[in-house]
Order: structure tokens, then sequence, then C-alpha cells
């Protein structure tokens, strides 16, 4: 038998295969979520007469639908400005943002757009409005009018979800640090986003609450919801499917995390440093170790050493 | 200058319904000259040990004393003792103010009654210090400044007063991994030229077994370890009880270890610690 296929090809992101023969249709995986295509962004200059500085300059990228995205740069590379087109907190100067099928342009979409793709900042004290914690988290759900008993529901999942259940009634103000960052998780959560952009989540926080938060992240993704987390620590950037280096408002890489930590040369011209794992290679390597290109997490760099 | 506190405790709201313990019976020496790491995780009490050294706040019981003087008290030598001592608090940039670098690190020494000259000169001194040029910069705004310079004048602001005493409360937070290794370089800088009493609060064990001759352990507002960083970072178990961790050498040799393998685990440098895991797989 033979079969013929025709393909249909939508923008970058998804392709149908359509068998003539058996008259089957196939999806292909690759589902976008968001969608830049040459973004340009320029904050208005501080001082008269001289040009604006482009804080974006050209970028087209593609995250997919569940991915884990992790977003590198140092800082003035561009990562919070473009954090920022992808919930329509920023516009974007030329080029368009399309985020869950809307462009971000379109100003009947705005709302929809950041339900749907939440943010969580870095400092906690910024993001939370209420003075008791569940009053908090259901600051989002209240506000698009969502149904009292749904909002309750809502709210005892989130707060569930981040492990903060039990310290609904407290004043935000007698959590630590990385307990706020997680009544701030819950309060995007209860909006029921398909996305979840974590704009230095951990740069506040101490070494347990940094675990905590990277463990939700992790959580969140597993269960399928599209992650992009903005950091300047690269052993956080090790865990996710795919890293993205900003410099001067352009893509310098993007690419798999175990890919993009073998390039220690390039990235040192970047300033940007390595996960410990993967500077410990390294001068394993130079003392006659072959450890393996891409070990890039302590687990991965003990698993060799006791193999 | 040395710094020692005794017994001090400090209650905040006392007999009020929060009435919060948030230091309680804390006891240590600092040596002259030494830099000190100040762990703990948020809450823990911190921030307040560091107001009290710094005389910012009065405690509720306990003294706190620099060179030999009280701290604190209403006399002249408590508050010239007092003005020894820098405080950089988190996250600086916050606090700069004036229309131009220049201005904002003057400010410190123009407070102490130092002459608009002599106030230049100091502030010239400290921009120098933290790699600003103040004859390229010092005409701009602050808020002109990239975040690693604006963090690095605030710090400038601070030096400009010719502490003895140097308190960096977080001084890396929320810096890129360039930003981060510039502080590192500064803090060793000014420890060279002028080696003031350093007190290094941080949640970076790394940067706190590679830099620190002492390491202070804070929990619940009690001092739960007093020691070198080696013999802190040995207590493993008790650090993560206290949502602490441990440097990444350490943490990657202890992996090792648990493993079976015969290796040591308080190494802090990392040239020192591929060697040490190369001798240990040749003995295998």
């Amino acid at each position: 038998m033979i079969y013929f296929f025709v393909i249909y090809s939508f923008g970058s992101s998804s392709q149908l295969l359509y068998c003539r023969s058996c008259d089957i249709l196939i999806v292909m995986k690759f589902e976008s979520i968001i969608q830049l295509k040459d973004v340009e962004f320029s904050y208005p200059a501080q001082v008269e007469a001289a040009a604006p500085a482009k804080a974006l300059d050209g970028i087209s990228l593609d995250i997919e639908r569940g991915s884990f995205v992790a977003i590198v740069g140092s800082n003035g590379s561009g990562k919070s400005t473009l954090a920022k087109h992808f919930n329509a907190l920023l516009l974007p100067g030329g080029g368009e943002v399309i985020v869950c099928g809307m462009k971000t342009s379109d100003p009947e979409c705005t709302w929809e757009i950041r339900r749907r793709c939440g943010m969580v900042f870095q400092n906690p004290d910024n993001q939370l409005v209420s003075s008791v914690v569940e009053d908090d988290v259901a600051f989002g759900p209240e506000n698009i009018g969502v149904e009292p008993l749904r909002i309750r529901e809502l709210v005892d999942e989130s707060l569930k979800a981040v492990g903060m259940y039990e310290h609904r009634k407290k004043g935000p103000h007698l959590l630590s640090g990385g307990q706020k960052q997680r009544v701030a998780i819950a309060g995007v959560l209860a909006m029921q986003p398909e996305c979840i952009v974590f704009d230095e989540p951990t740069a506040m926080l101490d070494p347990a609450g940094r675990r905590d938060i990277l463990k939700i992240i992790e959580a969140l993704h597993e269960e399928g919801k599209t992650v992009i987390l903005i950091t300047h620590f690269m052993e956080e950037a090790a865990l996710a499917e795919r890293v993205i280096v900003l410099e001067g408002g352009r893509v310098a890489f993007d690419e798999a995390p175990d890919k993009l930590f073998s390039r220690a040369a390039e990235l040192e011209k970047y300033k940007l440093g390595l996960p410990f794992a993967a500077s410990m290679a390294q001068k394993l390597r130079a003392l006659g170790l072959k450890v393996p290109e891409g070990t890039i997490t302590q687990e991965g760099l003990a698993d060799f050493i006791c193999r | 200058m040395q710094i020692r506190v005794e017994s001090l405790s400090h209650i905040y709201a006392e007999g009020m319904p929060f009435e919060t313990v948030a230091l309680e019976d804390i006891n240590f020496t600092i040596e002259s000259g030494s830099l000190t790491g100040i762990i703990g995780h948020t809450g823990s009490g911190k921030s307040t040990l560091m107001m009290h050294i710094s005389g910012l706040i009065k405690p509720s019981s306990g003294r706190v004393y620099a060179g030999g003087t009280q701290i604190g008290l209403k006399t002249k030598e408590s508050r010239e003792a007092a003005r020894k001592i820098g405080i950089v608090f988190q996250y600086p940039e916050y606090q700069l103010f004036e229309e131009t670098v220049l201005k904002d690190v003057s400010f410190g020494p123009k407070n102490f009654g130092f002459s608009p000259q002599e106030c230049e000169e100091k502030a010239k001194k400290a921009l120098e210090l933290v790699g600003i040029d103040p004859d390229e910069k010092g005409k701009f705004s602050p808020f002109e400044l990239s975040g690693g310079e604006k963090r690095r004048v605030a710090i400038a602001g601070v030096l400009a007063t010719e502490p003895e005493v140097l308190i960096l409360d977080e001084p890396t937070a929320g810096l890129d991994p360039r930003g981060h290794r510039e502080i590192l370089k500064i803090i060793e800088q000014i420890r060279r030229l002028h080696k003031p009493t350093i007190l290094l609060v941080s949640h970076n064990m790394d940067d706190i077994a590679a830099m620190a001759d002492q390491v202070l352990v804070i929990d619940g507002g009690r001092l739960a370890m007093d020691g070198t960083a080696a013999e802190v970072f040995a207590r493993r178990e008790e650090l993560a009880s206290m949502g602490l961790g441990l440097p990444s050498t350490s943490s990657l040799l202890s992996a090792l270890a648990a493993r079976g393998m015969e290796i040591r685990t308080d190494i802090f440098d990392e040239d020192e610690a591929a060697r040490e895991i190369a001798r240990a797989l040749r003995q295998d």
C-alpha cells in the first residue's frame, strides 16, 4: 500500500499531516503558546536629544505549549522587558507578539491574555494586595467576576498547590519571603493560567525559600503548564528544557541547557558563568577525567564520578 | 575595630499583643580586621542584629561594644564609636536620592561635618574604590546608571564615611553573575587597602565559605553556631534543619561521601575540590 501525505504548515509552529490514501489527519505535536515576530522595543530616552536605546532589537521566538524555558542574560540585556511582552504589560514598538492566538496589540484581548499568562515578580512584598492570605489569592478571580463558590474552590486548590493552605487566615506580613512568594504564585494559579512567567522569583529568598519555589515551578511544569523562568542563577536555568540567552536585546543562544553549558568559552564572553556542576566538570576534565559533555547537575556529576 | 556582643536580646513591641522576641541572649566577639559571614534564613534575626551593631536600635537587654566602647549610649564616646560603623542595607540603590553621583556619595561625610572640599575628596576616593571613575560619572544622575553601578555608588556612599566596621547586608542580591563578581572583588579590595572589620550577611554559602574568617549562624533569634567556615559547614544536618544549605563544593563532596567514596568534604575552593575528587578516584 502506498501512503500519500500532504503537509500543511501554519507558521513555524504547527503542521498538519493529511494522509490521502487513508483519509487521516495527523496534527504535529509542536503547538506554540507564545510567538514573537521581530519584536522591537525602546524605552523613552532619559536624556533629551539622545537616541532611545533599543531594549529589544528584533526578537523572534516560539514558546511551545507545556515547555519549561529559562531566560538568562546580564542586567540590562532585555530579560524583564521581554517578559513584560508576554502578557501585554508592554506592547511591541515593532513586530508582534501573539499569546494563545491573540495579538497583544489588540486592546480587546489584553485582559484575556493576562488571565492566561500570569506573572510572578522578584519582590514578594510588591505583589500582595490584601491583609489576609486567602483574600489576596481571591483578588484575581473576584475581579473577573467568578462565582463566589467557585472562588472558594480556586483559592483552596491554589493554596494547597503551593503548600500554603494552613496559612490561609494569616496576614502576609507574618510570612517569610519564600512563603509570600508562594502566596503570590497561588494568586496567579487561582486565575487558572496556561502559562506562568517568573521574573527572578528567587532573587530575594534564602536557600530554603529558593528550593521551595523551584520545586513548585517544576511541579507546575510537570502538570502541563508552560513555565518561563527568568533568572541570574545558572543552576536554575539548568533545570529548564530550553535556555534562551539575551544580550543587548537580541537572542544570543537558544538551546537545551546541556548543549549551552558545554560552550564554556563562548559563554564567558557574555560573563554568565556556568552552573557549578558544569564548571566542576570542566576542571575535572582538565585533570584528565573523561566527564561527558552536557553534565550540568550535581546529581549527573556525582553519577559519573561514582559510576 | 573589635566588635563584642554581650547577652544581647531584643523584643519587638514589648508588652503589646504582638510582642516578638527577635534576638535572645546573643554573645560573640569579632576580631578587628576580620571578615565575618552571617547566615540564617529570612526572619531569623540577622538584620535586627546588624541594626544593633550599627547602633540604629537599642537592645531590650545586653550590650554591644565597638573597640571597647559601648554603642547606643548618649555619651560623646558612644556616638563617636557608632560613626565608625557603616552599614549598607539590602538593595541600597533604592536609597540613592541626590542629583548627581558625586553629591550622593558626599552626603555621608557632609553630615559628619566635613568641609565641602574634604567631602568631595572622600567621595572621589570612595567612588574609585568601587571602580567608578568620578570624573566620568560623578556628574551623572544616579538614575542614569546600570543596576550594578547604582549598587556600587550606594556602597561608595557608605565607604565615603571611612568606616572601621563595614556591615554589608546581602550586597549581591539580585545582581547578575558579572555584577556579583564585581561586588566580591570590591570587598576584597576594601579589605586589602583599608582592613576594616567586615560583617557580610549573605544567603550565598559559596561566598561565605570563600571569604569569611568566622561564620555566625542565626536561627530563631539565637546564635546557633559560631566558628570557622570549615567548622560550621561540617554540621550539615543541623544547617539543613535551619533551612540553610552547604557551599556547592561541600554539597557535591558530601554527596560523593554519602555514596561511599572516601573523600574530604571541607573544601570550599573549586580547583582544590576537583583535585580531591581526582585523588579519591585514583585511590579506588
